[in-house]
């Protein structure tokens, strides 16, 4: 479990988050939501201990999480970054291995190897696994990421806009990957722009907006016209089809 | 082993035969003192030197995360080249170690400066990178023969930047195996290196001390680069060549490639070398020129082939 106590957060001084408090229970998928430049990203990147408070403090199982030694974290918490960065020329295989790294220290065990192929066989990328990552297509390159950030096998997992580049199959395979990993006691918070998809696969949401908690709840409490208009200053029309919500936009 | 996994330290064992016959004295005539004294510590230097350079080259790849920096287009072997005309300023008898330490030391700083200054370039343009690296060390570079012009040591900074193996003897290069060594230390920590490539960020989420590699890494690099420009006088390109080919057809995971990376650095100094004695004999050319020639042949054709 995740909490946040009047969190902010600066970027190159300028304020991006102000006074967010939070609590991202485990067992449970949560989705972020709100507008471009809300401060998702932020708040996923400050969860992760990539980027440092302003003030406010972040707890991880009722730990300050800056007095974590950065081994141990790496152990507990993985993180997709939203910009998918250019590095060394490595295969899928050899990428996904590195999410094994905080366990194995560069000498892969058994278990560690088995992990790989999991995540590899769960975002269908065997076909894939010996390509190298530039040969990839966009998609492909992205649930490579992912895998790797699954091979860590961490309690917390955070992803920064996973379903960039996805087709829908694919997009399915990993909203429910997310599932199972919440259902299997880990704290999932997952930064989504589609807000169908987050009414279908989220437990609770928080929506930001310029930098605050602007809604927090259940889809049901969420995803309503009013609570989206308002967030997106925007007209957004809520369905029901099947017996889940849709979001209208157009 | 499979045969292509042979074919590199085979293609190395006929480079090393090759060079030990090589030359203008001739071995049938009884001179064997010569191998020992003169060709073997040549080949040596040449494997050694060659080694070195590419793992710092691709040790630099990684820390800069850029493809088209390596020593001598980052600073490195000028500051190298600037402590030592420094120290020999100061201190003229100083001991041959000292000196080292202080070319190590210095080459730690400027490459450590060279990192600072790039860190602030925005990352859209790669080649900003190192033609911001030729001009910081084109820099360093001039102070160095600035000091030395006043002080009439210039013929010294000559030696230290255009690397020349036929002064190599017995008793001369041995400073070398310490890139040698360096570069097995490199190999130690390959992972490391490799998880640095993917950024900063990537190397905290995986609970890697990112400032301790990167230290870890100009060290290293550091410690090559002088040793290398101490000794027999610095090679260029041979780091960027070689990680770059390697990159190609084996990718860049270290812990797999460093090998391949060390043993084509070595063949492709020793190859120049061996050129260099024969194309003009029995004159010959420094390996430093012919690299230099041949490595830029490579880098353009290596940007040619980005697009
Ligand atoms: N390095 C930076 N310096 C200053 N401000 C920044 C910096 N990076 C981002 N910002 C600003 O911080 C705010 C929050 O950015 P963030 O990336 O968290 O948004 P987001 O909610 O993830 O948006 P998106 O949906 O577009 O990914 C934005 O207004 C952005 O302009
Ligand atoms: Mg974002």
């Amino acid at each position: 479990m995740i909490e946040t106590r009047a969190l902010s957060v600066h970027l190159t001084g300028k304020p991006v988050l102000h006074d967010v408090s939070l609590s991202l229970p485990r067992g449970k998928l949560t989705a972020l939501v709100g507008p471009n430049g809300a401060g998702k990203s932020t708040l996923l990147t400050a969860l992760g201990r990539l980027i440092a408070p302003a003030s406010g403090e972040i707890l991880l199982d009722c730990v300050p999480l800056n007095t974590i030694p950065a081994p141990e974290l790496a152990l507990r918490l993985s993180i997709l970054r939203q910009e998918g960065a250019v590095g060394p020329r490595l295969t899928v295989r050899d990428l996904v291995s590195f999410g094994r790294y905080p366990h194995s220290h560069g000498r892969l065990g058994v278990t560690d190897r088995a992990e790989v192929e999991r995540a590899i066989d769960r975002l269908d990328l065997a076909a894939f696994s010996d390509r190298y990552l530039d040969t990839l297509s966009g998609g492909q390159k992205q649930r490579a990421q992912i895998a790797m950030v699954l091979a860590q096998q961490t309690d917390v997992i955070l992803l920064d806009e996973p379903l960039n580049n996805l087709d829908l199959a694919h997009a399915r395979r990993v909203m429910r990957i997310a599932r199972q990993e919440a259902e299997a006691g880990r704290t999932v918070v997952v930064v989504l722009h589609d807000l169908t998809v987050a009414a279908a696969y989220a437990d609770h949401l928080v929506a930001l907006k310029a930098g605050r908690v602007a809604a927090s709840g259940r889809p049901d409490q969420v995803v309503t016209e009013p609570v989206l208009s308002d967030l997106f200053d925007t007209e957004v029309t809520v369905a029901e089809v099947g017996g889940r919500r849709v979001v209208l936009t157009l | 082993m499979s045969p292509s996994r042979l074919a590199a330290p085979a293609a190395l064992v006929l480079l090393v035969g090759i060079s030990a016959v090589t030359g203008v004295a001739s071995l049938s005539g009884g001179e064997w003192w010569i191998l020992g004294v003169s060709r073997l510590p040549r080949t040596a230097a040449a494997l050694l030197a060659g080694a070195g350079l590419a793992v710092a080259g691709v040790i630099m790849q990684m820390l800069a995360r850029n493809r088209f920096v390596e020593p001598s287009t980052t600073g490195t072997a000028q500051a190298a080249g600037l402590g030592l005309v420094a120290v020999t300023l100061v201190a003229p008898g100083a001991a041959l170690w000292l000196k080292m330490a202080v070319a190590t030391a210095a080459a730690l700083i400027g490459t450590a400066g060279f990192l600072a200054l790039v860190r602030r370039l925005p990352s859209r343009d790669p080649l900003l990178v190192p033609l911001t690296g030729l001009v910081y060390g084109g820099i360093l570079g001039a102070a160095a023969t600035f000091l030395a012009y006043e002080r009439d040591l210039i013929q010294y900074v000559d030696v230290w930047m255009n690397g020349e193996l036929s002064g190599v003897m017995l008793g001369r290069y041995e400073f070398l195996w310490a890139a040698g060594a360096l570069a097995i230390a490199a190999y130690v920590f390959a992972d490391r290196f490799t998880i640095a490539g993917m950024g900063e960020d990537t190397s905290r989420s995986l609970g890697l001390d990112y400032p301790r590699v990167v230290a870890l890494g100009l060290v290293i690099v550091a410690g090559i680069a002088a040793v290398t420009v101490v000794t027999v006088g610095m090679i260029p390109f041979v780091g960027l060549v070689v990680p770059n080919m390697v990159a190609r057809f084996a990718g860049e995971n270290l812990r797999r490639t460093l090998p391949l990376v060390a043993m084509s650095g070595a063949g492709l100094v020793l190859a120049c070398d061996i050129l260099g004695r024969l194309i003009r004999f029995p004159y010959e050319i420094p390996v430093g020129t012919i690299l230099g020639v041949l490595g830029a042949l490579v880098f353009l054709w290596m940007l040619n082939a980005r697009r």
